[in-house]
């Protein structure tokens, strides 16, 4: 395991982060969830935030993308502070980060083109003006495997397949951060081996910066280059992969425990 | 007797009611407008709702006949069915039964649809696919609502008078044109105009209370369940506080 310090220093070869969140704090009622949680991600990084259920993790990502307002602390996006964007300026930041639910999200009520149709409604421009979505649909939709499934109905997909089709929903938009809450929960082996696969093809082809919340230890294993340890609402540790897994705190030992 | 919980909830939950209120007036006239999505919901509020509304309407029609009929009959006031009847479902019978009906239908399905998106994220992601959820979501129904229900209860009128007629024709033998001379002979601008006002405001409050219910639903299905049962009940309860305020306002300006 590596000390903060450390990190800093090897950091700092990096660059800027393109996500920087300081000592972020949430309570709700008496219940303190973030005690002063400290991020930095850098442009191509994969970072991978691990904690217990309850830890806070699903609440920091949501502060993150701007669905939770933190009761203090500071969110800094691509160089933009969070709290001081208006809902407009806020909407086209959004565009540049995609946010991949826990339980995909989708749309009931539309097919799978509307679902991927739904985010481009408002930033067509981004594409120049587009009248047909459907290459940006069909490409999204390849990118994932799941071009046939075009016109079915979210009801009519599997876990894995909304999971799929949720990422090529987040995808349209082309974004420079993707955001993971808990990609792979609730699927069966085979099925997240298959989705972690599609994180590290994405990664590849689109060059995006991913934030991975999971308690999932073969998840971080595969995609983590960086890991944070989310314990009691603060940074507990952080390190690669293996420095975690190696580490001899109870705590940590916990986490790596099949 | 309720408990000092209860009251505090319910104020509170008047209070939460209120700053609905006041952000969907404060983002209703600001763009963008969802005008197509408007118009869907238009069609499907109001495409639901017929059949139901009809059979409704045509069922008071003849209950409200068939029962006032041996006691007009009593006194020899046969002819006044029609003008009774008229008054009696254009001033109120129509446009509360028919709005109840419609809080039935459409205030749950409202609340159970947009209870459903909340607990399964679907409005988290709208709002991250840089769509405002409230406008897209909340706005359309409401206005959906409020322009649909108008319409709905002119077309129950028209039915439940057809019932009414019919009821007159097979046991009065009274034509379709004297019954319908003697109904609309009977209205006056009193009568017509503020009970289409006001379910302008039935329908404002049916769809207000569906979607507060739905967009604030909490704790997973069992949540959907209950806003879908509070928007019915609590938007049955503000129906009739509507109708009062309104059956007073019109007492004040035309002496019914």
């Amino acid at each position: 395991m590596t000390n903060r310090n450390d990190i800093q220093k090897k950091q700092s070869t990096k660059g800027n982060p393109i996500i920087k969140i300081e000592n972020l704090m949430k309570s709700f009622g008496d219940n303190a969830v973030l005690k002063g949680f400290n991020l930095e991600l850098y442009e191509g990084e994969n970072l991978v935030i691990m904690g217990k259920s309850g830890s806070g993790k699903s609440v920091m990502i949501k502060c993150l993308i701007g669905l939770m307002e933190p009761d203090s602390g500071y969110i800094e996006i691509m160089g933009r502070d969070l709290s001081r964007l208006s809902r407009s300026d806020l909407d086209e930041l959004r565009t540049e980060v995609g946010f991949l639910f826990q339980g995909s999200a989708l749309y009931d009520s539309m097919t799978v083109r509307e679902n991927l149709e739904f985010p481009l409604r408002r930033h067509k421009h981004k594409f120049g003006i587009v009248e047909d979505t459907t290459p940006l649909v069909e490409e999204a939709l390849k990118n994932v495997g799941l071009l046939d499934a075009i016109n079915l109905m979210p009801a009519e997909l599997s876990g894995g397949m909304k999971r799929r089709i949720a990422l090529a929903r987040t995808l349209i938009l082309k974004p420079k951060i993707i955001l993971y809450d808990e990609p792979t929960s609730g699927l069966d082996p085979i099925t997240s081996k298959e989705i972690i696969e599609l994180m590290r093809n994405i990664q590849k082809q689109y060059k995006t910066s991913s934030l991975i919340i999971t308690h999932d230890v073969d998840c971080a294993r595969v995609v983590a280059e960086r890991m944070i340890l989310l314990v009691d609402g603060i940074n507990y540790a952080e390190g690669t992969y293996n420095e975690l897994a190696s580490a001899q705190d109870k705590k940590i030992k916990a986490f790596f425990k099949h | 007797m309720l408990g000092s919980n209860s009251i505090e909830r319910f104020f509170i939950e008047v209070g939460d009611l209120s700053y609905f209120t006041k952000r969907f007036f404060k983002e209703v006239f600001s763009r963008p407008f969802e005008f197509k999505e408007f118009l869907r919901q238009c069609y499907n509020i109001g495409n639901r709702s017929l059949l139901l509304v009809g059979v409704t309407a045509f069922i008071i029609g003849l209950v409200i006949t068939l029962q006032t009929r041996p006691t007009l009959q009593e006194f020899g006031a046969e002819s006044w069915m029609p003008s009774m009847v008229s008054i009696s479902i254009i001033r109120e019978i129509g446009p509360v039964i028919i709005a109840l009906t419609f809080a039935g239908r459409i205030a749950s399905g409202i609340g159970a649809e947009l209870g459903s998106m909340r607990v399964t994220e679907q409005i988290d992601a709208m709002e991250v696919s840089g769509t405002n959820p409230f406008k897209y979501l909340v706005i359309t129904r409401i206005l959906a609502t409020t322009l649909m229900l108008p319409i709905l209860v002119i077309i129950g009128d028209a039915i439940a008078l057809y019932g009414s007629y019919i009821i007159e024709n097979l046991k009065g033998d009274v034509s379709f044109r004297l019954y319908f001379n003697k109904a609309l002979n009977a209205l006056a601008f009193g009568d017509l105009v503020p009970a289409t006002i006001k379910t302008f405001f039935f329908g404002f409050a049916i769809g207000l209370v569906g979607c507060f219910k739905g967009y604030y639903c909490e704790k997973g299905t069992v949540g959907v369940g209950l806003a879908a049962n509070s928007a019915v009940v609590f938007a049955s309860m503000l129906l009739f506080i509507l109708d009062f305020i309104a059956v007073f306002i019109t007492d004040i300006f035309f002496e019914i």
